[in-house]
C-alpha cells in the first residue's frame, strides 16, 4: 500500500536578499489512519512543512506526492481542487468566515465542491456540528461562539468534504486546557473511528506523546 | 444562489454605509449624465428642427456642379478644359414646366418654384441691397418660412395681384419706409419698378428680415427681363430625413445642383457632432470619478477581507473564484448605482422639462427647456457605469486573488 502523502528532499527557501531556509531536505511518508505530531521549537519550520504538505505553498526543491499524485506539475486550479477534496485544514485561530453562521461555514466547502444537493449539504453540516457537540449552535455566527466552539466548527468544516487527510496547525494553541482536551479527543477520534489521517503541528509535548508518531523538526530539518 | 454570489452579497451588505456611498456616487454620475444627455439632445433636436423648418429641405438651383462635357473632350483624348463658363450669363432652369411637372409626379411633399435675383430697394434717398424673390402665391405657403410671421399686413396681399411687395421689418426700418409706402426696386439688369409694401414680416433670421423682398413671380421675371424663367425650386418633404435621396434623384434627372438641408448645413451638423463628443467625454469623466469610488470600496473590502481570502483559498477556492468574487461586488455596486441613477435621471429630466424661462430678446414668448426623452441615454449611461464598475472592481480583485494565503495565516498566528 502506498503512503497517503510522501515527500522526498522537500526544501523551501524564501527568496529574500539573504535567502531564508524554512524547510530543508525533508523526506517522509505518512500512511492512512496515522495520527502524526509535528513538533519542534518555534521558528523551526514545522508550520512551513505543514503548508507544503497542504499544497498552500510550493517547495523550492524536492517532490511531494499526495494520494499517489505528484503535486509538482499541478497548476494553481488543480492544487485548489486537491485541497478542496482531499485536505481539511484546522488552524490555530479558527479562521471562520465571520458573516456566516456555523452551519453556513461548514456548508461552504461542500457548496464549492458541489457533489451534494443543497438540502443534503445542510443536513450533513448539521450532523457534523452535532457530532462535535454543537447541535445547539448551528445558526450562531462565529462571534457568538466561544474559542473552543469556534475551533470545533473549524474541525467540522475541515471534514465537510470527507477528506482523507486533516492538517492541523496548533489546533489547541489558543484554547484553555478543557477545550484543548475536547479538540484533541475529537481529532483522535477522527483517526480511531473515522479512518482519517491527522497531521498536527504542536508544541505541547504531552499531547504529542499521546499520538502515534512524532516528527521532530529543528532548523527546518528532521531532528 | 451560487456560492460566490452569496459571499459577494454578504460582503457588500456587511458594509452598508460604504456601499451606499459608492452606490450613490455611481447613481449621481448616471443620473446627471442622463439629464445632461436629455438636455443636450433636446437642444440639438430643437435646433435641427428649427433649421429644418426655416430652410427648404431640398433646394434646386440653376447651377451645375460640374460643367457639361465639351465636344472637344470627346474628340481628343488629350484635351483638358478648365475654367469653363457659359457664354450667356443669364441662367435659369431650362424648361421649367417640364421640371416642375416631373417633380409633381413623385415628390413626397410640397415644392414651389421661384426666381431669385439680386437688386437694390430704394426709398426716398435710401438704398438697401436685397434678394428680390419672385414667387407663386398659391404654391409658396407650402415651403415658405415667412407666411406665418407677419407683423403688418399678410401674405395673402401678394396673391391679390398688383405691384405689391413683402419685406422684412428690419429692411423697412433701414429704408425708413412703412406699411403702405411705395418703394422702388432696381434689378441687376438696370430695370426699375415700383412696388407698394403690402406686408412686413419678422422671422427672427436677420439675413431674411433685412435682405429679402418677395414679389409676384411675373414681376420678378419682368424686373430681370427673363420671361418665364425660374432659377430656384424649393422642396419641403413630409419626412426631412429623406432629403438626401430626393436631392440625389432630382439632381440626376434634372442635371441641376440639388442641395439637401443636411448638405447645406454640413458645418453646423459637424459642430453638433463635436458637441456630442464633448458631452460623452464629460459623461466618461463623471463615470471615471464614480469608478474611483467603486475602486476605493472594493480595495477596502479586499484589504479587510485578506484573512477571508486566505481562508477561502486554503479551503480550496482557486484564484479565479477570488477574482470573480470581488469583480462581482464591483459590478453589483455598479448595477445598483445604474438602477438608482436611472430613477434619478428620470426625475431630473422631468424637473428640467418643467423649467420655464423668458427669452429677453423677443420678450413675449415663454419657453420650456428642450428635452429629449431617449432610452439610449439610459442604456449608454448604465453601460458606462457597469463598465467602469467592472474595471474598478477588477483591479483590486486581481491583486486580492494573488494574495499568498501562507503569508496571511503566518501573520495571524
Amino acid at each position: 500500500m502506498s503512503a497517503l502523502i510522501e515527500t522526498r528532499q522537500l526544501t523551501r527557501v524564501l527568496p529574500e536578499t539573504v535567502p531564508v531556509t524554512l524547510v530543508k531536505d525533508i523526506t517522509l511518508a505518512i500512511d492512512e489512519r496515522e495520527f502524526v505530531a509535528v513538533t519542534g521549537p518555534s521558528g523551526s519550520g514545522k508550520s512551513s512543512l505543514l503548508y507544503l504538505l497542504g499544497l498552500l505553498d510550493r517547495p523550492t526543491a524536492g517532490t511531494l506526492t499526495i494520494g499517489g499524485r505528484d503535486a509538482e506539475p499541478m497548476n494553481e486550479r488543480e492544487r485548489a481542487r486537491t485541497r478542496l477534496s482531499m485536505l481539511g485544514f484546522v488552524f490555530q485561530f479558527h479562521f471562520l468566515l465571520p458573516e456566516f453562521t456555523a452551519r453556513e461555514n461548514v456548508e461552504i466547502p461542500m457548496r464549492k465542491l458541489g457533489r451534494l444537493a443543497r438540502p443534503q449539504m445542510r443536513e450533513r453540516a448539521g450532523e457534523l456540528l452535532s457530532s462535535l457537540g454543537l447541535g445547539e449552535h448551528l445558526d450562531k455566527r462565529p462571534d457568538q461562539l466561544s474559542g473552543g466552539q469556534r475551533q470545533r466548527v473549524a474541525v467540522a468544516r475541515s471534514l465537510a468534504n470527507d477528506p482523507p487527510l486533516i492538517l492541523a496547525d496548533e489546533p489547541t494553541g489558543s484554547l484553555d486546557s478543557k477545550s484543548s482536551e475536547q479538540v484533541f479527543a475529537i481529532l483522535e477520534n477522527l483517526v480511531r473511528e473515522g479512518g482519517k489521517t491527522v497531521v498536527a503541528v504542536t508544541h505541547d509535548l504531552d499531547m504529542a506523546a499521546r499520538m502515534d508518531r512524532r516528527i521532530h523538526i529543528v532548523d527546518g530539518k528532521i531532528g | 444562489m451560487p456560492l460566490i454570489f452569496d459571499i459577494a452579497l454578504t460582503h457588500i451588505a456587511g458594509r452598508g454605509r460604504q456601499t451606499l456611498v459608492a452606490v450613490i456616487g455611481v447613481a449621481v454620475g448616471v443620473g446627471f449624465s442622463i439629464a445632461m444627455a436629455a438636455l443636450m439632445q433636446g437642444g440639438q433636436d430643437d435646433f435641427v428642427r428649427q433649421l429644418v423648418d426655416t430652410m427648404p429641405h431640398v433646394d434646386i438651383t440653376d447651377e451645375q456642379r460640374t460643367a457639361r462635357r465639351q465636344p472637344a473632350e470627346d474628340a481628343f483624348a488629350t484635351v483638358a478644359i478648365s475654367g469653363l463658363r457659359p457664354r450667356d450669363d443669364r441662367r435659369g432652369i431650362i424648361n421649367p414646366t417640364a421640371a416642375t411637372s416631373w417633380l409633381e409626379s413623385w415628390i413626397p411633399g410640397r415644392f414651389a418654384a421661384s426666381l431669385k435675383t439680386q437688386g437694390v430697394i430704394r426709398f426716398s434717398s435710401r438704398e438697401v441691397g436685397a434678394a428680390i424673390i419672385g414667387i407663386e402665391p398659391e404654391r409658396e405657403p407650402g415651403v415658405s418660412p415667412i407666411v406665418g410671421n407677419f407683423v403688418e399686413g399678410s401674405f395673402s396681399a401678394l396673391a391679390a395681384g398688383g405691384n405689391n411687395v413683402l419685406i422684412g421689418d428690419t429692411m423697412a426700418s433701414r429704408l425708413g419706409a412703412g406699411f403702405g409706402d411705395t418703394i422702388t426696386a432696381v434689378s441687376a439688369e438696370g430695370l426699375t419698378r415700383n412696388f407698394k409694401i403690402a406686408g412686413l414680416f419678422h422671422t427672427g433670421t436677420t439675413a431674411r428680415d433685412e435682405g429679402e423682398a418677395y414679389v409676384l413671380l411675373k414681376n420678378a421675371q419682368i424686373l430681370s427681363a427673363r420671361p418665364n424663367a425660374i432659377n430656384d425650386i424649393r422642396i419641403k418633404l413630409d419626412d426631412p430625413d429623406r432629403a438626401p435621396a430626393v436631392a440625389q434623384r432630382a439632381e440626376a434627372e434634372l442635371g441641376y445642383k440639388a442641395v439637401a438641408w443636411q448638405e447645406a448645413n454640413e458645418s453646423i451638423l459637424e459642430a453638433l457632432v463635436v458637441r456630442n463628443v464633448i458631452m460623452y467625454t464629460v459623461v466618461g469623466a463623471i463615470m471615471l470619478v464614480a469608478g474611483f469610488g467603486i475602486y476605493n470600496i472594493i480595495s477596502t473590502i479586499t484589504h479587510e477581507k485578506a484573512r477571508d481570502i486566505a481562508i477561502m483559498k486554503s479551503l480550496g477556492f482557486p484564484e479565479s473564484d477570488m477574482r470573480r468574487l470581488f469583480l462581482l461586488e464591483g459590478v453589483a455596486i455598479g448595477a445598483a448605482g445604474s438602477v438608482l441613477g436611472g430613477l434619478l435621471g428620470v426625475s431630473m429630466t422631468y424637473a428640467l422639462s418643467l423649467v420655464r424661462f423668458e427669452i429677453a430678446a423677443t420678450g413675449q414668448e415663454m419657453t420650456r427647456l428642450p428635452i429629449a426623452w431617449s432610452l439610449t441615454h439610459y442604456v449608454i449611461a448604465s453601460a458606462f457605469a457597469l463598465g467602469s464598475a467592472a474595471v474598478a472592481g477588477y483591479l483590486p480583485a486581481r491583486r486580492a486573488a494573488r494574495l499568498n494565503p501562507v503569508e496571511i495565516i503566518r501573520g495571524a498566528s
